[in-house]
This record gives structure tokens, C-alpha cells and sequence, in this order.
């Protein structure tokens, strides 16, 4: 048994460890209002470069640490001069969905690289305990502080005493003031960035030796955790965020004490809505003081939609409709019924992100209410499938709204991570809650899907079932945008502020914007889990958040028609074109980052 | 109602502090029905903040405002515009992505009844059922406020109906602000605040907007206005008010504050006097 001595160590070199990522982020934040999602990916870089330098190349720990900083410096400097310079004039959301990508496609190559497979990454320190008071202390500890606080000395000498630094804390305090008096903000961004990704690689580096294992798992736990100690303190705060950090890691490592490892992340994810419900700007900062924009300008692309006439939107529906008639392969029913699902779920995210400018990240958490409900229900309660995924459709709505709605009052960035964490809390609820959602092993034999006592096993009836579901989806997304509802949440997205001085409540239409997209996602889910018949708590992950964003912005946020052309067009041209499936995800993330750059306003143009 | 002499609007000791900035400073302030008070005082004097704190973008440290009779301080925007105030922003804020046509109905939002049934705890869900199934009664709600944007937007003339259904992104600059006085006049307000109205607009436009302004005052609207172009100040208001640093340190007729030694100070201390007489010369 531990002493709560050790739990604390534990607690403080993790904290310090956060703090590396942290900092880099608070620098980041603070010089261009970006919460950078990739951070995380610089981290899992940092990792696997210590594990080529220390397993393959056998470099002494100093060479090591210098190598993976240098390496992940140059990501980091890559990454501002080609994924963000060009984006700087931009619209508000580009920056947030680039950096989104990029954290995607660098996470893939790593993968690709070097296979999702665990590793082993040794220490390369002597493997004895120090005993301390009533716990131990072992070198790695003793590692981590000392690189942790010599990294931060070393960061509070550059910004107090270089030039270099006082430029940076110049532009982090008035951007438009520094420029004027001559400080050139893309060297302060690309010493920023540089410096974020040495100390995010060294940190990740640092934690693959402290559990002497990496994966590629790694990324999104780091920027998440990262994100969560930046906000505690104070985005673009960056003591803020050494304290943030080392406050998440003792709460973590408390938690664990009293509740077991399984709910780890939990508490920081909680601690994390906790705080940014209750203090936006973090804990360092006066209650009163609006929460700092992140970016200003356009949210969403301004651009006049392509037109689609009515008599060639039903021309499309009525030959897709005879499709199954026709002498195609099994394997073309396959992969469209499977369009017709992410379909689904595009509608609900293109209302959600594009139309009311909520980008949500945590979206398969719908898709995962609404299975679970609809399976659970025939399954235990035999109610017949088609009412089940209706009810699927309806807790989706409700509890998803009822989880979201800590974030409404935030704006921009923060929903996005508001909704990330949201989303891992939904799959670490269903990983535990084992009495309800029988935990790690699953749910199998969910009864296939089946209408009025008919089941339908067939391809084409299960083509027809969902691509008749996704079509109604549509076109009542269509109403609603063109009723009272349609403007009113694109005001809210365009200026909030102007929105509540004409009447409008935030609560009240982000809300129902939820509700409604809510609904779709988790009947998308629901007839999922009937075609799927077994689901765990890994089915519906981050990946499918990503998946359907890209499909959203290739479309044109909020555009109904383009959510379902860019949901064929990115399930069905991979197929057509036979790549094979572990390319799939790095292409997605390649398209979106093309799409940011050079046709943000996708495919059929933003509404 | 209130007793006939009651003031539509009245400030008392309205403070708002910045850190160590007192940015509204104990600003007392009476505007009467169908009145035309105006603000004016050089850049950074608090008049933006004022309409901030009138409108419940901002709650103030202390004082309290009321509003036909009533104590409104602290209120929310969304219930300030369903009780009949209606502003504009100085630096112009239309929803860029929506038609001109959209922008001026959500001013009219706080007016909409049909699809908004006032229904506890299940209202929303209610107006997400009507929106979608648009009864007869919603639909000829619609639109009778569609037929009232084109009457608001007629009083600009040929300036905003041939763009109606353009979005207000391809608007320029001065068609911008006229898309906001459209939708805070579709609001039906009882007062509006309007904030630097002519901002960056020339001479000829800047008369056709006072003509406006001089409009909606005779139809017996309750208008608070920050202006800087004083010709127009002087022209409209029934009493001028000058702040600087957060204080009113003048209220009069604006002949009589036009002279005040005070004034003029505030004026020539920031540097603002070129623009007063250029004003008064055009």
C-alpha cells in the first residue's frame, strides 16, 4: 500500500510533466488566441524519436533529451511556417480546424511509421528508490523535476531578459500594438511554436520513460490534459499553467488513490468543465472579465452557396433510390449504406458546427448514446428495433444536450475542447459503468434492424431503411433551417453579442440546435449498432468526430445537401480508388487541411 | 403607465470600474418620452460603456437604471429587448452571413409570437415543433414581418431593398450601419440607443441619416444617441450631455454646453476641437 506521501510525489512529477505540454500551450495561446491541438501530436513525436534515439541510435539520456527537443522543435517550427502562416488573415475557424488536422496526419504518420503497437521505452537511469519520509523517490522523479523546473527558469530568463522574449510578451499582450512598434510577430510566433514543441517532445519523452511504454494513444490524453492545465490556470497564462498543471496532477493522482486507476482521466476532464463552467478564464483571473477571444474576425467562411435546384436534388434521391435495382455489387450497397450513416451524423455536426458555430469534437459520443440506448433496449427490454433507435434518437437529444450544456456560455476554441472532453467522459461512463453498459466486454447479439415485425437482413432493405431515414433527416433539416430557427442560429454564430441585444438566448437556441442534431446522431448510431450487432466503448471514437468534421467542412458548414455529398464523396472515393484502409485517416486529415487552406468554404459553400 | 412626468429612462450614479479605471463614473442621466438626449465627450470618455451598461451587455458596479419606472439594473440583454430597447453598435454589428432580409427579421425576433408560444419549461421544445410543422398562424406571422422589413427598409430609399437578399458581407460600410438602424427599428422600440450612427460616412450621407434620425424623433421615438459629428448633435437633441473620463462634466441645450469653458477643455485637452469646428463649418 502506497503512502499518500507517494501519491503525492506521483501527483507532482506527473503535474510537472503536464506543465512541459502546458506552458507551451499558455505560450501559444497567449501570442496568437490559438488553442494548438496538435501539441499533443509534437508530444507522441517527442516520444518516439527517444525511442528511436535511446533503443536504435543507444545516445547517452543528455544526448537524448537535446536530440528529441531539437527534433521537435523543427516539427514545431514546420507546423507555424506551413499549417498556420498562411492561415493568419483567415476566418476565425481556420486556425482551430488546421491545427486539428495536423494533429491527425502527424498521429497517422507516427502510426504508420511505427505500427499502433505498444513500446517499450527504457529510462536509461538506474532503477533504485530513494527512501523519503514515508514515501520513495526514484531518479527518473528526480529527472523529471529538475528538467521541469530548469525549464521553467530557463523560459522566465527568456521572456524577462532577451529581446527576442520581450517581443513575444509584447504580442501576447496587444498583437496589433506590437506590430506597430516593430516586432516582427512571425519571428515571435516561430520562437513561440519552437519553444512549445521542444518542451511538449521533451514531455513526452519524459512520460514514455517514466511508464516505460508509448503508443500512439498518447497524443490526444496529452493534449488533452495539457488543455485542461492551461485553462485551469488561465489560457495564456503561462505560471498558470505550471500551477494548473501541478494541480491536475495532484487531483489526478488523488483520485486514483480513492477511486482506482480506471478513473484517471475522469477527474481530469471533470475538473476541467468544472472550471470552465464556473471560471472561463481560469482560476488566476477575476470572476467579472469576459473570457479572451480566441481570434477575431468572420467565424466561418463568408461565401454565397452553390444552388442546387430542387428537380436535380430529386432526380439524385430517386437514382440513388432505384440503386439496389440495378445489377451493382454487394460491396457498393456496402459502402454507400455506410455513407448514409456518416450522412447522418455530418447533418447533425453541420447544424451543430456550421450552422449555430459550435465546432463540436466530442460528436461520437451522440453516436454512442444513441446505440447503446437502442441496443440495450431490444436487447434487454425486447422492444421492437425501430422504436428503439427512435428512442436511441431521443436520449441522444436529450442527454447529450443536458452533457453540452456546461459549454454553452463558452465561445470558439473553448467549446471544442469543452466538447472533447465531454466526449471521453461519455466513453469512460460507458467503460465503467459496467451494471448498465457491461463495461470493456461489450455488448453482441444486438438484434438486427427491423421494421413493423419485418426484419431486414437483405442488402438492399438495409440500404433502403437507411438511406430512407437519412433523406427524412435531411429534409427536416431543411425546414428547420429555412423557419425562424435557420436565422436565429446563424445570428448566434455570426455575433452572439448582437444576437442576445436583439432577444435571442444562447441557452434556449443552442439548445434546440443540440436537441435536433442530437436526434440524428444517435438514430445514426442506433441503426448502427443493429447493422454492427456488437459495440463496445471503442466504436464510436475521436476518429469519427474527425471523420464527420472533415466531412462537414468539405461540404460547407452548415450546408445540408454538402453533408451529404461530402459524406459519399469521403466514404466512397477511397473505396473507388481502392486505398488501402490504414492510409484512409492520414488522407482525411490531409483533405481537411487542403480544405482550410484553399476552399474553406468547401465544396458547396458555408450557409 | 407611469405618472405622465416620469422619465422613460433614468440613470442614477451609474458607475462601472475597469480595474483601476472608473469608466462610467456616477452618471445620472433623465430621458423623456419621445425625447432625444444626446452623448458626446472626446474617445475613451465612457459612452460606449454607458450604452453597455443600459442595454445589459455590462452590469454596472453601482447605480441603477430604470426603465419605465422599473428597475432594470442588471437585467440580461435578451429580456432589455423583449422590454422594448433597441441599439446599435459603433463598430457595427450585422450578422455577416445573413441576407439583409434575415438581419432585419432578427430584429423583429423579440416580436414573434406565433411560432413562441409563451409556455413554461416546454416553450422551446414547442417553437422547435411549430418551426417544423408552420401552421397557418406561423406562416402568415412570417410573413407579415417580412412585409414589414420591406416598409423599414424603404425609409432608406434605394440604398438596402435592391440588396434584400444580398448577404450583409457584400454590404459597404455605410449600408452596414443602415442594416443595423433596419433591424433595431424592427424591434418596435420604446427607446433606442443609437451609438455613432454616421461613423465613417460622408457629408451627404451623414444629412440623409440625420434626416432619418430627425424622422423617427417627430414619429414620437425615444432616441439616446453618441454622436461626434456635433452639427447633427446640435440640430437634433433636446439636451446634450458631455463626458469625459467617465464623468458628465456638462448638460444643457447644446448651445449652452457648446460653450461651456469645461467642454471646450475636454475638447482641446484631447485634441478633438478640429473636429468639433469642422463639424459646425459643414
Amino acid at each position: 500500500m502506497a503512502s499518500w506521501l507517494d501519491y503525492t510525489i506521483n501527483g507532482l512529477i506527473v503535474g510537472n510533466v503536464y506543465a512541459l505540454v502546458a506552458v507551451g500551450l499558455a505560450l501559444i495561446f497567449g501570442v496568437s488566441r490559438l488553442i494548438n491541438f496538435a501539441q499533443g501530436s509534437i508530444y507522441l513525436v517527442g516520444a518516439y524519436i527517444g525511442w528511436v534515439a535511446v533503443v536504435q541510435l543507444h545516445t547517452p539520456l543528455p544526448i537524448t533529451i537535446i536530440f528529441v527537443a531539437v527534433v521537435a522543435a523543427l516539427v514545431g517550427l514546420i507546423i507555424e511556417r506551413f499549417g498556420l502562416r498562411p492561415l493568419q488573415n483567415s476566418v476565425r475557424i481556420a486556425p482551430l480546424l488546421a491545427t486539428i488536422g495536423i494533429s491527425f496526419v502527424l498521429d497517422q504518420l507516427v502510426m504508420l511509421t511505427f505500427s499502433p503497437n505498444p513500446r517499450a521505452l527504457p529510462s536509461q537511469l538506474p532503477d533504485v528508490r530513494f527512501q523519503l519520509g514515508g514515501g520513495t523517490i526514484g531518479p527518473l522523479d528526480l529527472l523529471i523535476a529538475g528538467v521541469g523546473i530548469s525549464s521553467a527558469l530557463s523560459l522566465f530568463v527568456f521572456l524577462r531578459y532577451s529581446k527576442l522574449g520581450w517581443a513575444v510578451r509584447a504580442a501576447s499582450q496587444d498583437r496589433d500594438a506590437a506590430m506597430q512598434m516593430g516586432v516582427d510577430v512571425n519571428r515571435v510566433n516561430q520562437a513561440v511554436f519552437g519553444i512549445a514543441a521542444a518542451l511538449g517532445g521533451v514531455s513526452g519523452l519524459l512520460v514514455g520513460m517514466y511508464y516505460n511504454q508509448i503508443d500512439t494513444a498518447m497524443s490526444l490524453q496529452a493534449t488533452l490534459k495539457g488543455v485542461v492545465a492551461e485553462v485551469v490556470g488561465g489560457a495564456g497564462n503561462v505560471p498558470g499553467a505550471v500551477v494548473g498543471s501541478l494541480l491536475l496532477g495532484l487531483v489526478e493522482s488523488y483520485g486514483v488513490a480513492v477511486f482506482g486507476t480506471s478513473y484517471r482521466n475522469l477527474f481530469a476532464f471533470l475538473l476541467l468543465v468544472v472550471v470552465l463552467v464556473l471560471r472561463p478564464n481560469g482560476l488566476f483571473a477575476s470572476a467579472r472579465q469576459a473570457p479572451p477571444e480566441p481570434l477575431t474576425g468572420t467565424f466561418i467562411a463568408p461565401s454565397r452557396p452553390v444552388r442546387i435546384p430542387r428537380w436535380a436534388l430529386a432526380v439524385a434521391v430517386a437514382a440513388f433510390a432505384v440503386l439496389p435495382l440495378l445489377p451493382v455489387s454487394f460491396y457498393m450497397l456496402q459502402t454507400l449504406i455506410n455513407a448514409w450513416l456518416l450522412g447522418m451524423l455530418a447533418l447533425s455536426l453541420t447544424l451543430v458546427a456550421g450552422t449555430i458555430g459550435q465546432v463540436s469534437l466530442g460528436h461520437a459520443a451522440l453516436l454512442a448514446i444513441g446505440a447503446y440506448t437502442s441496443a440495450l433496449l431490444s436487447l434487454t427490454l425486447a422492444v421492437p428495433v425501430g422504436l428503439a433507435i427512435i428512442a436511441g434518437g431521443l436520449m441522444s437529444a436529450a442527454l447529450g444536450t443536458i452533457l453540452i450544456s456546461p459549454s454553452f456560455r463558452l465561445r470558439g476554441h473553448y467549446v471544442s475542447i469543452a466538447t472533447l472532453a465531454i466526449g471521453e467522459i461519455v466513453s469512460l461512463v460507458i467503460l465503467n459503468w459496467e451494471s448498465v453498459t457491461r463495461g470493456p466486454i461489450g455488448i453482441s447479439g444486438i438484434p438486427p434492424l427491423s421494421l413493423f415485425g419485418y426484419d431486414l437482413i437483405s442488402p438492399n432493405s438495409v440500404y433502403w431503411f437507411s438511406f430512407a431515414v437519412m433523406v427524412a433527416l435531411a429534409l427536416l433539416q431543411a425546414r428547420l433551417l429555412s423557419s425562424h430557427l435557420g436565422r436565429s442560429f446563424r445570428a448566434i454564430r455570426d455575433d452572439d453579442i448582437a444576437a442576445r441585444a436583439y432577444g435571442l438566448s444562447l441557452n434556449r437556441y443552442k439548445s434546440l440546435a443540440f436537441i435536433f442534431g442530437g436526434f440524428a446522431a444517435g438514430v445514426s448510431g442506433g441503426i448502427a449498432a443493429h447493422l454492427y450487432s456488437y459495440i463496445n466503448h471503442e466504436t464510436f471514437n475521436t476518429q469519427q468526430s474527425i471523420l464527420a468534421l472533415t466531412v462537414v467542412i468539405l461540404g460547407g458548414l452548415g450546408n445540408v445537401v454538402g453533408a451529404v455529398v461530402g459524406a459519399v464523396a469521403l466514404v466512397g472515393l477511397p473505396e473507388i480508388f481502392r486505398i488501402a484502409a490504414e492510409y484512409r485517416i492520414l488522407i482525411y486529415g490531409i483533405v481537411l487541411l487542403l480544405l482550410v487552406r484553399f476552399r474553406p468554404q468547401g465544396l458547396l459553400g458555408t450557409i | 403607465m407611469a405618472e405622465a412626468h416620469a422619465p422613460l429612462l433614468s440613470l442614477r450614479g451609474l458607475t462601472r470600474r475597469f480595474g483601476g479605471l472608473t469608466a462610467v463614473d456616477g452618471i445620472d442621466l433623465d430621458l423623456a418620452k419621445g425625447g432625444l438626449v444626446s452623448i458626446i465627450g472626446p474617445n475613451g470618455a465612457g459612452k460606449t460603456t454607458l450604452f453597455n451598461l443600459v442595454t445589459g451587455l455590462d452590469r454596472p458596479d453601482a447605480g441603477e437604471v430604470r426603465f419605465e419606472g422599473q428597475d432594470i439594473t442588471g437585467l440580461s440583454p435578451e429580456r432589455l429587448a423583449g422590454g422594448g430597447i433597441a441599439r446599435t453598435f459603433q463598430l457595427g454589428r450585422v450578422f455577416g452571413n445573413l441576407s439583409v432580409m434575415d438581419n432585419v427579421l432578427i430584429g423583429a425576433h423579440t416580436r414573434l409570437r406565433a411560432v413562441k408560444p409563451a409556455v413554461p419549461v416546454i416553450g422551446p421544445l414547442l417553437e422547435l415543433g411549430l418551426a417544423l410543422l408552420r401552421p397557418s398562424s406561423v406562416k402568415a406571422e412570417e410573413e407579415r414581418l417580412r412585409e414589414e422589413v420591406k416598409t423599414i427598409l424603404a425609409r432608406f430609399g434605394e440604398r438596402l431593398l435592391p440588396r434584400i437578399d444580398q448577404p450583409a458581407y457584400s454590404l459597404s460600410y455605410a449600408n452596414r450601419r443602415r442594416v443595423e438602424i433596419a433591424r433595431a427599428l424592427a424591434l418596435k422600440p420604446r427607446l433606442l440607443l443609437l451609438d455613432e450612427p454616421t461613423a465613417g460616412m460622408n457629408p451627404s450621407e451623414t444629412t440623409e441619416m440625420q434626416g432619418l434620425v430627425a424622422e423617427l424623433k417627430a414619429e414620437g421615438l425615444t432616441i439616446l444617441l453618441i454622436e461626434h459629428k456635433l452639427e447633427m448633435v446640435m440640430r437634433l437633441s433636446d439636451r446634450v450631455i458631455v463626458m469625459d473620463e467617465g464623468k458628465k462634466i456638462a448638460e444643457g441645450p447644446g448651445e449652452e454646453v457648446r460653450k461651456d469653458p469645461k467642454v471646450i477643455e475636454a475638447y482641446l485637452g484631447h485634441g478633438l476641437s478640429g473636429t468639433a469646428e469642422q463639424e459646425s463649418a459643414a
